[in-house]
């Protein structure tokens, strides 16, 4: 088992949220969140379905807006100013559960697009970032086909290399594996830990406990919107404090 | 009883045979699709009969038809009572039929040269794989068109492209620091240069003149054309972004959007073209003399530009919200996702809604025939049906309308299917 460099982690905030509250309509998803994450630290979410932990990180990119609280990224202030939004977008990489890449474009376009309209890299120089992404994540021989004619596994793949290819200094995972079949959830695992290896600031949604137990340096468990429990990977699993914890871990690992 | 072996050993072994007579080609499809049953038997006699029966009613007419003759009743002299068609009438009233009554003979290698450099300007549009440099043809079409077609001096169509080249300029010279105040300075650098170079246009008229021709002397298939053309290639543009305006965050653009898509579908095509025909000339000032066909061509666009935004609107529905938000995720502003990765997916979803408007749009240009325009339809029932001549050749002169216009609006429609399949980048 690799322990990726938790000494790495610095002094530097990489996002600060404080007091963050989130509805939809009257249905109170984000209760009161606190949660403070270092430059270069992995963060794993979990709990159950509903529990307001996909609408968390979609919050630090501005996806879903929050009505109170204060959220900090890199430095700068979630507001409703757009300049702001882009700019913390360009910063932040996400990665969603249905991959979500743009199937009218090649595998190479749909990491170019954004560099070269966004980051304004010209063009040859964006498609060599992207073939050095698509490198890191093994499937440089897919770069001239669409979206539609790769696996599940693959398309993740592409979809974090699409983010990294803005040199984000945060990455975001929205349950990357869970709309995977069973055999090609390791390949977006062992890119997702090789990820963590070389320093990137990352939030994972997930169920894949195993990934926390290799990767996180903090387990945070969340319920009814509120977070609940976190501790380091270890003590979380092996020591439980509340019920709810108990209660889910017991349901996800008790088979 | 004595027990079947299960032993079993084959020592020749069979050579592929063809299958029998009655279950291969001609033979088999014959009998699986007419005569596979006793009622099919009848239904198969029965078409061949009606099928016969057409072709032996249609056919004389074709092919006893007469090509040449002055009048109607010449044709009747020639066919000396039989079954025949007049097709003489297409052959005489040909030049009016395609140009209208009125376009000076002289002339018609201008809206000859117009249609074909059409087909130019159109390629880089239609076919992707062509060259981007053809698109400036494209670009300069219509304003070159405009003078072929209406004549006068070229200066006029010049200055109007300069006005737009400017007003270009401008916008994306200021627009980078606020998009509204771009696009205000872009459209009054563009209207000062317009006025000015209504002087210079006033100063020189006859600049490498070619005749003038009225509006009014536009007619025939030409008209048609012409209409269908600039509204169908108006209204796409229009239609996009009343069907983005809908979608908007801003109340104010929302309702705009949505009360002149409402108004305008609300209401038939002919109740506008009347209204720009006469009622709109009861409240413009007396002085102003808004020129038909553009009058006609703003409702015409008006009318198909709702009904591609709704299309439109339909096609960014069936987005998943994903796209929007993976745009959103890497960065993208709104006009660079709507341009890059949300309006290319929702407009491929949208084509055959859209090439179904602007296929009817084309064929409803000949509503112009009822507010005393002379189309195709307006010739044929206006001058030539109500001339001595030809009075009451309505089979030929109908069915060829027909044709054309079939022959134009399913090639659209084969495009159209050709692109889809052209876009089409999935597995699926």
């Amino acid at each position: 088992m690799i322990k990726p460099a938790k000494n790495e982690v610095s002094d530097e905030i990489a996002i600060g949220i404080k007091g963050m509250n989130k509805w939809f309509g009257s249905f109170h998803a984000l209760r009161d969140i606190d949660l403070t994450v270092n430059q270069g630290e992995r963060i794993v979410v979990c709990g159950p379905s509903g529990s307001g932990k996909s609408t968390l990180i979609r919050c630090v990119n501005a996806l879903e807006e929050h009505q109170s609280g204060q959220i900090i990224v890199d430095g700068i202030e979630l507001t409703s100013d757009i300049k702001n939004i882009d700019k913390i977008r360009s910063e932040v990489g996400m990665c969603f559960q249905h991959f979500n890449l743009f199937p009218h474009l090649t595998i190479l376009e749909n990491c170019t697009l954004a560099q070269i309209w966004v980051r304004k890299t010209p063009k040859v120089e964006a498609e060599e970032i992207a073939m050095h992404f698509l490198e890191k994540v093994k499937i440089p021989e897919q770069a001239d086909k669409y979206p539609g004619q790769l696996s599940g596994g693959q398309q993740q793949r592409v979809a974090i290399a699409r983010s990294l290819c803005m040199k984000p200094r945060i990455m975001l995972f929205d349950e990357p594996t869970s709309a995977l079949d069973p055999e090609m959830i390791k390949e977006v695992l062992d890119t997702m830990i090789q990820l963590a290896e070389d320093g990137m600031t990352m939030i994972v949604v997930t169920h894949e406990m195993g990934f926390a137990r290799q990767v996180a340096n903090r387990v945070i468990f969340m319920d009814m919107g509120q977070i609940v429990e976190q501790n380091e990977p270890e003590e979380f699993f092996k020591n439980p404090q509340s019920d709810r914890t108990k209660l889910f871990l017991s349901q996800i690992l008790g088979h | 009883m004595a027990k079947n072996n299960a032993a079993f050993v084959r020592h020749q072994l069979i050579e592929e045979q063809a299958p029998p007579i009655t279950e291969r080609g001609v033979v088999k499809w014959v009998r699986e699709n007419l005569f596979s049953s006793p009622f099919n038997v009848i239904m198969t006699l029965l078409s061949l009969w009606v099928i016969y029966s057409i072709i032996a009613g249609v056919a004389p007419w074709f092919i006893n038809g007469v090509w040449n003759a002055n009048s109607v009743r010449d044709c009747y002299d020639i066919l000396d009572g039989a079954t025949g068609a007049c097709f003489a009438v297409l052959k005489e009233r040909f030049p009016q039929l395609i140009y209208g009554f009125k376009y000076p003979s002289t002339e018609y290698w201008r809206p000859n040269t117009a249609v074909i450099l059409l087909l130019f300007a159109l390629a880089p549009i239609l076919f992707r794989k062509l060259p981007r440099k053809f698109l400036l043809f494209s670009l300069i079409y219509p304003f070159l068109a405009y003078w072929l077609i209406w004549g006068g001096t070229p200066l006029v169509p010049v200055m109007a492209f300069l006005g737009f080249v400017i007003g270009v300029y401008c916008f994306r010279r200021f627009s980078a620091n606020a998009f509204a105040l771009g696009a205000i300075i872009g459209v009054i650098a563009a209207n000062i240069f317009w006025v000015l170079g209504g002087y210079v246009v006033d100063a020189n008229e006859t600049f490498l003149a070619l005749q003038a021709v009225p509006s009014r002397d536009m007619g025939g298939f030409m008209l048609n054309i012409l209409l269908g053309t600039i509204a169908v290639a108006l209204s796409i543009p229009l239609g996009i972004l009343l069907a983005l305006g809908r979608k908007s965050n801003m109340p104010i653009i929302k309702w705009i959007c949505v009360l002149f898509i409402e108004f305008i579908r609300g209401v038939p095509l002919i109740t506008l073209l009347f209204v720009a025909n006469v009622i709109l000339a009861f409240f413009l000032p007396p002085e102003t003399s808004i020129d038909l066909i553009l009058r006609v061509i703003v409702m015409m666009t008006f009318f198909n530009a709702a009904y591609i935004a709704e299309v439109v609107r339909g096609g960014l529905a069936a987005l998943p919200s994903g796209q929007y938000e993976a745009a959103n995720s890497l960065g993208l502003d709104y006009s660079k996702s709507m341009r890059f990765i949300i309006l290319p997916q929702a407009l491929k979803i949208s084509i055959p809604g859209i090439v179904n408007t602007c296929v009817g749009m084309l064929k409803d240009t000949t509503l112009v025939s009822i507010i005393s325009m002379f189309d195709l339809v307006g010739m044929i029932r206006g001058p030539i049906l109500s001339s001595t001549s030809w009075n009451g050749v309505y089979w030929e002169l109908f069915g060829a309308a027909a044709t054309i216009f079939f022959v134009v609006c399913f090639s659209v429609s084969k495009y159209s299917q050709w692109l889809e399949r052209q876009l089409e980048t999935s597995n699926r």
